[in-house]
């Protein structure tokens, strides 16, 4: 992302209308950074839908089969206790904590992946486009073609002009 | 989206988005008034009383404290069950009500969460302490040792270890996911370059795109799922402490509802406590309105009156059982010794929420404060009733015997009384107390000028 053309909305309803409005005219938005989830913007901007419940689903399973398989090892083979003639195997009495440790990975797993993905970690140093995108700015960033002519870049800026932008900028 | 124009607005004061980054972002900025001074010096006094009572417990033992024979359990259970159970308000706001899509949780999700953390971590504190040797506390994880041994997976107090441990982690990771975007505010407002610096790497490069907003959305979802069953899985184990043993008054089916409505019932309680002063000092009101508090009041109204059945259920049953020994615990518990403790609790969870029928009374914020006081007050006393009323006569009257706690006790939870409040006071300079980015999102359909976005 060398050469963008960043330009911002102060209103999610009118963000949405130009985004639709660019987007028709066949030009690609590269992002919208914003102060708040903008909903319908995933439609707009073609999103996929996170698979991270997956990730989620996975993490419970292993949590589960790893917190039960566990103490049925320990009470059958690492170290069986006779608890009052009470059954080895207490499957029962194993539940909760596999109910705990499918939690707690699921968790885990799903917002370390989503972290993970997403590039948000600790010491990052994202490139702040504007300082008001965490105030009330939602900003619209379009990718500009290395090898496209000012031609087109004044294509871009007109069509988001049209479409109610403000503050429109060219950055290579 | 349709908005019922009979529904108060959220969020009061015409606001913009600008303003709300404002108003939230105010209480951290410049230097704190001399209120919260004071309210940290005496919160800091309160912990450090607790800090030489945790000095006097580990240096001379649990003898130091009010315990004997009969009763094995006092207070240290007592506050443990009390400050578990105020955690569950933080995570059923955040979690239940995210789930029921309860927008007016929106203004008040993050300090209760904040409270759900630090009233764990004092609630964590009462079993370990209560083992005396504090600095064996990790005796109660299974962990490889060089005598091969395990722990008994069989117990309900090993059951809480992973209950408490995992409800800690998932409400901390939960709260702080939350706090992500809003820390990205922070950063992008900061005025000095440290501050800038330390915000920046707390909020993991936060930049608001709409993928990240997205997943964001998707993860938060997720969490209250998981989070929702974990919060009623809490105390269902915590009851189980008592529950599966074979003490009359303890042995009783109805315990895991009983204690989850109590839990978040005095739960409530607390957020109401703390957050009427907070919305005062913090000049939140226009957030935090009298709506949010006439809201949680009627949760309360719903817990509390579960309670309440749940105590008549319990003598009912003790009754319709035909077990002498359930029924002796039962009147024992409302007419021996212990019939003032019994009493106060009664009056305080059972009378009091119901109070809160009368419209005029629930929307009075200075009757709910002191309400959410006496529920509070209440709570610990249910408690205190269930372990000590149960245990201090048991099946042999020779053994019979009463409890006093010791100077060390009190200070214990004295002091986890400090801990709470000086993490609380640190919680709000530090970090915003409203989830900013939330309150945006709702904003347009629940703010007071809705109507005129409706008709542009």
């Amino acid at each position: 992302m060398n050469k963008y053309i960043t330009a911002y909305y102060l209103d999610e309803e009118k963000l949405l209308k130009g985004l639709k409005q660019v987007k028709a005219k066949g030009f690609k938005i590269a992002d919208v950074l914003s102060p708040f989830p903008v909903h319908g913007i995933d439609k707009v901007l073609g999103l996929r839908r996170s698979r991270l419940t997956r990730v989620a689903f996975i993490g419970g399973a292993v949590g589960a089969i790893v917190g039960f398989g566990f103490q049925a090892w320990v009470f059958t083979k690492a170290y069986p206790i006779n608890f009052g003639g009470k059954p080895f195997f207490a499957a029962p009495s194993f539940i909760p904590v596999a109910f705990e440790t499918t939690v707690l990975f699921a968790a885990f797993s799903m917002v370390f992946a989503f972290l993970i993905v997403s590039k948000l970690l600790p010491g990052n140093d994202p490139v702040i486009h504007d300082e008001r995108v965490t105030d009330d700015h939602f900003l619209v960033i379009i990718d500009v073609a290395e090898d496209s002519s000012a031609d087109d870049i004044r294509n871009i800026e007109k069509a988001l002009q049209e479409a109610g932008a403000e503050g429109i900028k060219y950055k290579a | 989206m349709y908005v019922s124009p009979i529904r108060e607005p959220l969020i009061r004061g015409n606001k913009d988005y600008s303003q709300v980054t404002k108003d939230i972002l105010a209480p951290m900025a410049g230097t704190p008034s001399k209120y919260w001074y004071m309210g940290i010096a005496l919160a800091l006094s309160a912990a450090l009383f607790g800090a030489w009572a945790t000095y006097v417990t580990l240096f001379t033992g649990i003898g130091s404290w009010g315990l004997n024979k009969t009763i094995g359990w006092g207070w240290d259970i007592t506050n443990f069950v009390w400050w578990v159970g105020i955690g569950h308000a933080g995570t059923f706001i955040s979690a239940i009500l995210l789930l029921f899509r309860q927008k007016w949780r929106t203004s008040i999700n993050r300090s209760a969460e904040a409270m759900t953390l630090i009233a764990v971590m004092c609630a964590g504190f009462f079993p370990l302490i209560h083992m005396g040797r504090l600095f064996l506390g990790f005796f109660i994880f299974p962990y490889p040792n060089t005598r091969a041994l395990w722990v008994n997976f069989n117990s309900p107090l090993l059951w809480d270890v992973f209950a408490i441990s995992t409800y800690f982690a998932v409400s901390l990771i939960f709260w702080y996911v939350g706090l992500i975007p809003d820390i990205g505010t922070v950063r992008d407002k900061a005025k000095t370059k440290i501050r800038k610096a330390i915000y920046g790497f707390l909020s993991f490069g936060w930049t608001g795109s709409a993928k990240h907003w997205s997943r964001h959305e998707t993860v938060s979802l997720i969490l209250a799922g998981l989070a929702a069953p974990l919060v009623l899985s809490v105390h269902t184990i915590v009851s189980f402490d008592f529950a599966t043993s074979v003490i009359p008054g303890w042995h009783t089916t109805i315990f895991p509802p009983y204690f989850v409505s109590g839990a978040v019932f005095s739960g409530f309680a607390m957020v109401l406590t703390l957050l009427i002063i907070t919305r005062k000092a913090l000049n939140l009101e226009e957030y935090i309105t009298v709506n949010h508090i006439e809201s949680m009041n009627k949760i309360i109204i719903l817990t509390g009156s579960i309670v309440g059945i749940a105590y008549m259920t319990e003598f009912f049953i003790a009754w319709y059982s035909g077990n002498e020994y359930e029924m002796f615990t039962f009147v024992n518990r409302a007419f021996g010794p212990y019939a003032w403790a019994y009493w106060i609790m009664m009056t305080c969870n059972v009378i009091t929420p119901q109070l809160f029928w009368f419209k005029k009374i629930r929307t009075n914020v200075l009757i709910t404060f002191v309400i959410s006081i006496f529920v509070n007050i209440g709570m610990w006393f249910e408690r205190f009733v269930i372990v000590v009323s149960s245990l201090h006569r048991d099946y042999l009257p020779s053994s019979w015997s009463m409890y006093t706690p010791s100077v060390v006790e009190v200070g214990l939870y004295v002091g986890t009384l400090g801990l709470f409040f000086t993490l609380f006071l640190l919680f709000i300079r530090v970090f915003p107390v409203i989830a900013i980015a939330e309150v945006k999102s709702v904003l347009k359909t629940s703010g007071e000028n809705k109507n005129h976005s409706e008709h542009e």
